[in-house]
């Protein structure tokens, strides 16, 4: 019995110091943030004294540069612009192609689905040079409307695969009865089936959103001037002055832009999940 | 196996007005439904992936016109380089190590967030921060703490473990073995919780009363773990490390930031040196074909997925 105390205690401290240390290594870059942040410049550059505290008083000269004199609003604006319209289109084209894969096709469609999941696996980083000259032959070089046409590639397909799953978990009864009372299959769809989807449509509003924030590669190649940049570029590409890092205002527009996305996605993460699990699990 | 339509060895009857019948009219309105989201997919994805291994067999650079096919001539340039070589093999310690330390690291962790505990769903909120968070922005938050004169490894290394006379320390980003390693550790930080989350939803669905019953018939602790636990969860690990795959091997945020491929190419990866090549160099031809090397491993990956969806569909 001795013995079988003395394990346990023993099995809870080892797990507690694994959630610790694992929670401190993966958690510290934006602890690290945080308090950069708030650090005088004096205290952020001085080599000898304890960068774990604050050695000068705390300041919010970091947080009046970022906001007063570099474009970092604008970015923000330009993100949530770029968001808004790619989760517009994503919507317009998932939703129906969803419903269509999960009930009027049949066998097929479920192939068909998984062929669509699959083209969520071409990565920006083999496309970004083809699509460079369709962005230029568009004339959308250097503006948002570039990655407004393209961010879709990626949200469309793995929004698809989300919804299909949603859509198949709904009764197919429910629409029969409606279309026995004289509604079309269509007027089904959108008058039945999208308003009882509503959580599964939120789940793909908000994962588009935090992809169109978290992109890098194509906005990074498609658009150069300042003022029309996103985010997650201009903040690493135009902080940096010649080779002279703002770091405090860099950590404050990285740790501004970073935690609200993560307790946005943190509370979806599941039905995410159950997306990328391929069916692995049920 | 065929409990569909009877093949069409009558054809006749079907010809009358196939589209008017109840069936027919559901796919017409199936394909009109889903027709939208193919034209885009084939347009900007299907088009633009033909168009790749069009220009990596074609002469095109940026501001030039008209197509001119030069066989295997990109690829006879680019095997000679000795950057391209570097590139091909740091892509590949990239991946792995940084794969083999993701997936050591989220199972124990997996197994650690299963059980509940206070305080979990905020420990899970900090866990799962670099994966959610802009990577571009985690990446420049490591590169504050790797700085060259500012680290605040070194001065945990200088000040007070005394290794290191100051302005001796290690410059994280600045030799080409310690970039390397800088680059794998940040990769494997932002993997890590994509991985554990995978790994948890594979675990709540593994039958709670296996491990249980093993436990009472006397297996102990790590017996449980390593023969029934770990094996259970072997198919979802399987997706996470499909996925782990795509996300490493094709990533060069992590690497533009950090290093810029340097010092010396020793950081360079395929996906960044097509970027450097083809976009900022304007060589887009010698872009296109370094970016097809990651098409193999890309093949690969969907085989396995298809496999892992196939299984799922028939059991």
């Amino acid at each position: 019995m001795v013995r079988g105390a003395a394990r346990t205690v023993f099995q809870n401290i080892a797990h507690w110091v694994t959630v610790i240390v694992f929670t401190v290594l993966l958690a510290f870059p934006f602890y690290w943030m945080l308090i950069a942040t708030f650090k005088q410049s004096s205290d952020l550059y001085n080599i000898t004294a304890n960068p774990f505290i604050f050695n000068a008083k705390p300041t919010l000269e970091n947080l009046h540069l970022l906001i007063y004199e570099t474009r970092f609003l604008r970015w923000v604006a330009n993100t949530t612009l770029v968001g808004i319209l790619v989760v517009g289109i994503t919507l317009l084209l998932a939703l129906p192609a969803a419903y269509a894969l999960a009930r009027l096709t049949g066998r097929w469609g479920q192939r068909l689905g998984i062929g669509i999941f699959l083209t969520y696996l071409v990565p920006p980083t083999l496309l970004f040079i083809p699509l460079s000259r369709v962005v230029a032959l568009l004339g959308l070089q250097d503006t948002i409307w570039s990655v407004v046409l393209v961010y879709p590639t990626f949200t469309v397909p793995f929004s698809i695969w989300l919804l299909m799953g949603f859509f198949k978990s709904i009764p197919k009864e429910l629409e029969d009865a409606a279309m026995v009372d004289g509604l079309s299959r269509f007027e089904a769809f959108y008058k039945l089936v999208i308003p009882i989807s509503l959580s599964g449509i939120l789940t793909v509003v908000i994962f588009t959103f935090t992809l169109v924030t978290q992109e890098f590669v194509y906005a990074l190649t498609f658009i150069s001037p300042e003022s029309n940049q996103m985010l997650g570029v201009g903040v690493p590409t135009f902080l940096i002055r010649g080779d002279v890092y703002f770091w405090g205002s860099l950590m404050a527009a990285c740790l501004i832009a970073s935690v609200p996305i993560g307790l946005l996605y943190n509370t979806f993460l599941d039905r995410f999940i159950a997306g990328f699990t391929v069916g692995a699990v049920k | 196996m065929s409990t569909s339509a009877p093949p069409s060895q009558s054809p006749k009857p079907r010809k009358v007005g196939y589209f008017s019948t109840p069936a027919g009219r559901a796919r017409r309105l199936g394909v009109a439904m889903f027709a939208p989201a193919i034209l885009y997919i084939v347009a900007l994805i299907g088009v633009p992936f033909v168009m790749a291994f069009l220009y990596a067999f074609g002469d095109v650079r940026v501001g030039s016109v008209g197509y001119h096919f030069v066989g295997l001539e990109n690829y006879r340039h680019i095997l000679q380089s000795p950057t391209f070589r570097k590139a091909l093999a740091n892509s590949f310690i990239f991946t792995i190590t940084s794969q083999v330390l993701v997936i050591v690291g989220s199972t124990i962790l997996s197994l650690v967030l299963e059980k509940s505990f206070r305080g979990r769903s905020f420990i899970r909120f900090l866990v799962l921060l670099p994966w959610v968070a802009p990577i571009s922005l985690g990446a420049i938050g490591w590169k504050w703490i790797l700085d060259s004169l500012y680290s605040v490894i070194n001065w945990v290394l200088v000040f007070v473990l005394h290794l290191y006379k100051p302005y001796a320390a290690p410059m994280w980003l600045g030799e080409p073995t310690l970039a390397m390693a800088s680059v794998i550790v940040v990769h494997t930080w932002r993997l890590l919780p994509f991985s554990t989350v995978i790994l948890l939803a594979g675990i709540t669905a593994i039958p709670k009363d296996i491990p249980e019953a093993a436990a009472v018939d006397g297996a102990g602790f790590w017996r449980t773990l390593f023969q029934i636990r770990i094996p259970m969860m072997l198919p979802i690990v399987n997706v996470a490390v499909l996925f782990g795959i795509i996300f490493t091997f094709t990533d060069m945020t992590v690497v533009y930031i950090l290093t810029a491929g340097g010092p010396f190419d020793s950081t360079q990866v395929l996906p960044s040196l097509a970027f450097f090549t083809g976009i900022l160099g304007g060589d887009l031809a010698a872009g296109a074909a370094i970016s097809l090397f990651l098409v193999p491993l890309l093949v690969l990956v969907a085989w396995g997925m298809l496999r892992m969806a196939h299984r799922a569909e028939v059991v």
